[in-house]
């Protein structure tokens, strides 16, 4: 063919419009950040790399196995690649049939710009899907009074962790009010170890403690009228009162020194816990595992303790409300073909939770959020703390999402950054609690 | 190669060049084309959604100035940019010196000099993500140096104090890209003719001596090339202190770039982060001119006169 082009003008426009052409293709190619949008009934699936990530893989397998003529297709990503992409996708029409996401304001902006399917009439005529979840889970798909997003791993309520030895070294049992914490403090530190370990520099350790602290002192009233966006709803007393309580407790010595430096991703909060250098953690129960991974002679041994989240004398809260992730869900794009849609929503109905599916999680070393499956930890490994955790999901009246996922994600940064300065002292509450009223104004 | 061949490969080459101007104008289509899909319309696309409301997922509404006026009045704008500023600034007098040293060091032809420069050259083959996460651990008060070393004074809130925060930042980012633009001096130094230091050392000049009348004058465009890079480069880094520090504690290292990304894909405001990407856009293009500006207008004047 080369030898057909006679001159050397040829040869040049030719690259050119090769390069063209090439350009032509990457640039057509940048747009398209979906799946291939497959034709008939074969739906596409997003999900994230984490520890389910077999599970998923096995599931959808199955299905596949069962249904040649309609398969699912799936695949894996990071979480915060998958955030970005995530929305990128939806917004250019490009989602997949099956959209993983966490509820809270992002579901939220999906349904307000109806890119998810509303799936009401799946609930109704299965009442036994929607049954076989934990109602306090379940909650967090529904907006204004229509399912939109259905649970598909675990619970993930957070807890208090401790250092039985250190207790035991310092005299104290694990506290259960407020004044214990701070009753504690000074015991703990007289044999040289912090009281608490907190991962600042991530930041959204320290979110749980305000969680707690505001629903104790006030209720949960107040986190739903900050939601709801009410002028002025930052400024509840109970706000105010949970950020002097952090504050005292920063000034009191109880979290480790340089808090602010350690990180929870790189697993030193939990070694804190762990080598004895500090007694007590608020984190999530999925941290059991990495505990677990970093020293599995701590946990044969017994020396982990867990207890939920003391309670403040004279607090509104109900104790048994907890925070955290009620679980990951799966949505159903609006933009995917009726067959698509059918697929993926008979896939939600028998293909998520059948038995080898909620085995499959329980053996990650997690609890599934559905409704008596306690009796189905028994016989797995570290059931007294599966256990556990399936009580404080179950018993909660209000498993309320983590703020930051829950909030309108334009406020999310603000707020973490906002906390992280109270944490420091560099922020007073009067001056978080204005920050936030002006930056939910917007 | 000598003179003769060589002017006569320089005479038949422009011969050549003026003989089939109109086919070469082809050459430059590539390139243009480039030039306008990847910079031009991305960047009238970032100035036109400037005017826009968009949060990513829904429809596009017209905002005209409302997006500017919200950017230009929140204290974080002046906030951030004052940081990039002042990160510039101490990262530039950090890492010219030390780059300029190291280029002429490394410029020598021993040995052990070479290998020594391929140890240098070791950060810049490293992901900027991987480099912040084995700092922040490095820096981690219980587990990091300061468990290791029992040296007092590394036992610093690093990342909790935002003046630390701050150097921590620089220090970084001059740890990183020190290597690159020692290379950029080390072949600005072997450019140098050696007849100007044979000619100086005969005139009884000494090493200092012929550093500062030689070598520096002589590297005056590689040092506007590579404070260019760096200047500009400053303004391009968010990785790094994006997975080092998140921008804190508070806003402290929150830098432009940085607070762009954060509005546009954490808060979801696509006209406010373009209004930012205008805003970077335009002062990295300032700052560019300006440098090269410093370099002095005659640009054709030679620096090898008489050598």
């Amino acid at each position: 063919m080369f030898s057909a082009l006679s001159t050397k003008r040829n040869r040049q426009r030719l690259a050119a419009v090769a390069v063209a052409a090439a350009l032509g293709v990457t640039v057509a190619g940048c747009g398209s950040g979906g799946p291939s949008q497959s034709s008939g009934a074969t739906a596409t699936m997003w999900s994230l790399t984490s520890g389910d990530q077999p599970v998923i893989k096995d599931a959808v397998a199955q299905w596949n196995e069962k249904n040649p003529d309609r398969k699912i297709n799936v695949e894996f990503f990071a979480s915060d690649a998958y955030k970005a992409k995530i929305r990128t996708a939806v917004g250019a029409g490009q989602a997949p049939t099956l959209i993983f996401n966490w509820t809270g304001g992002v579901l939220q902006s999906y349904v307000d710009n109806k890119a998810v399917e509303d799936l009401s009439d799946l609930v109704k005529e299965k009442p036994e899907v929607a049954d076989r979840y934990l109602p306090s889970v379940l909650q967090n798909g529904v907006i204004d009074g229509k399912t939109y997003a259905l649970p598909m791993n675990k619970v993930n309520p957070a807890t208090m962790y401790f250092n039985k030895d250190l207790l035991d070294k310092a005299g104290i049992e694990p506290p259960k009010t407020w004044d214990d914490i701070l009753g504690a403090v000074p015991k703990l530190k007289a044999i040289g170890v912090a009281p608490f370990a907190l991962g600042g520099q991530t930041k959204w350790p320290e979110l749980i403690w305000l969680e707690f602290l505001v629903d104790r002192q006030g209720g949960t009233g107040v986190w739903e009228r900050i939601q709801k966006g009410e002028p002025g709803a930052w400024s509840d007393p109970a706000v105010l009162e949970a950020l002097k309580k952090i504050q005292q407790l920063v000034d009191a010595g109880g979290f480790q020194d340089s808090f602010a430096s350690t990180a929870s991703n790189s697993g030193s909060e939990l070694a804190l816990l762990y080598t004895g250098k500090a007694a007590m953690c608020l984190q999530l129960s999925s941290q059991f595992q990495a505990i677990k991974q970093g020293s599995p002679e701590f946990i044969a041994n017994d020396k982990l303790g867990y207890a939920p989240f003391p309670t403040i004398e004279g607090g509104k809260g109900d104790p048994s409300y907890t925070v955290g992730s009620p679980a990951n869900f799966f949505s159903v794009s609006s933009t995917a073909s009726e067959a698509q849609k059918k697929t993926a929503k008979d896939f939600l109905a028998s293909g998520l939770f059948n038995d080898s599916y909620t085995e499959g999680i329980i053996k990650t070393g997690a609890v599934p959020p559905l409704q008596g499956v306690d009796s189905k930890l028994g016989t797995a490994p570290d059931s007294d703390f599966l256990k556990y955790t399936y009580d404080l999901a179950a018993k909660a009246p209000t498993f309320q999402f983590s703020w930051d996922q829950a909030v309108d994600p334009s406020l999310a940064d603000t707020l973490l950054t906002h906390l992280s300065q109270v944490f420091l002292k560099q922020e007073t509450p009067q001056q978080f609690v204005d920050a936030m009223n002006a930056a939910s104004k917007k | 190669m000598s003179t003769p061949t060589l002017s006569r490969a320089r005479k038949t080459g422009v011969k050549s060049i003026d003989g089939t101007r109109a086919s070469l104008a082809w050459l430059t289509v590539p390139a243009l084309v480039f030039f306008v899909a990847f910079a031009i319309i991305p960047l009238g696309g970032v100035i036109v959604l400037s005017f826009m409301h968009w949060d990513g997922i829904g429809d596009i509404s017209w905002a005209g100035f409302a997006n500017w006026a919200s950017v230009l009045s929140d204290p974080l704008t002046g906030g951030s940019l004052w940081t990039t500023v002042k990160v510039i600034l101490i990262s530039c007098a950090i890492q010219i010196p030390i780059s300029l040293l190291l280029g002429v060091f490394t410029a020598g032809f021993q040995r052990y000099r070479a290998v020594l420069s391929v140890l240098f050259f070791v950060p810049i083959l490293l992901s900027s993500a991987a480099v912040a996460l084995t700092f922040t651990a490095l820096l981690d008060p219980n587990f990091g140096l300061s468990g290791a070393i029992p040296i007092e004074a590394l036992k610093q809130d690093w990342l909790g104090n935002p003046d630390l925060a701050l150097a921590v930042v620089v220090f970084v980012l001059s740890w990183q890209h020190i290597p690159f633009h020692v290379l950029v001096y080390q072949g600005g130094v072997r450019q140098i003719p050696q007849s100007l230091y044979e000619a100086a050392s005969i005139d009884g000049a000494n090493v200092v001596q012929q550093f500062f009348t030689i070598t520096v004058p002589q590297l005056k465009y590689t040092f506007i090339t590579s404070t260019t890079l760096m200047v500009v480069g400053t303004l391009t880094y968010f990785d790094l202190i994006f997975v080092l520090t998140g921008g804190g504690p508070g806003h402290a290292t929150t830098v432009l770039p940085l607070f762009m990304y954060l509005e546009g894909f954490r808060a979801n405001d696509m006209g406010g982060a373009s209004v930012l990407g205008v805003i970077l856009a335009v002062f990295g293009l300032g700052l560019a001119l300006l440098i090269q500006r410093l370099g002095g207008k005659n640009r054709q004047a030679s620096q090898l006169e008489g050598a």
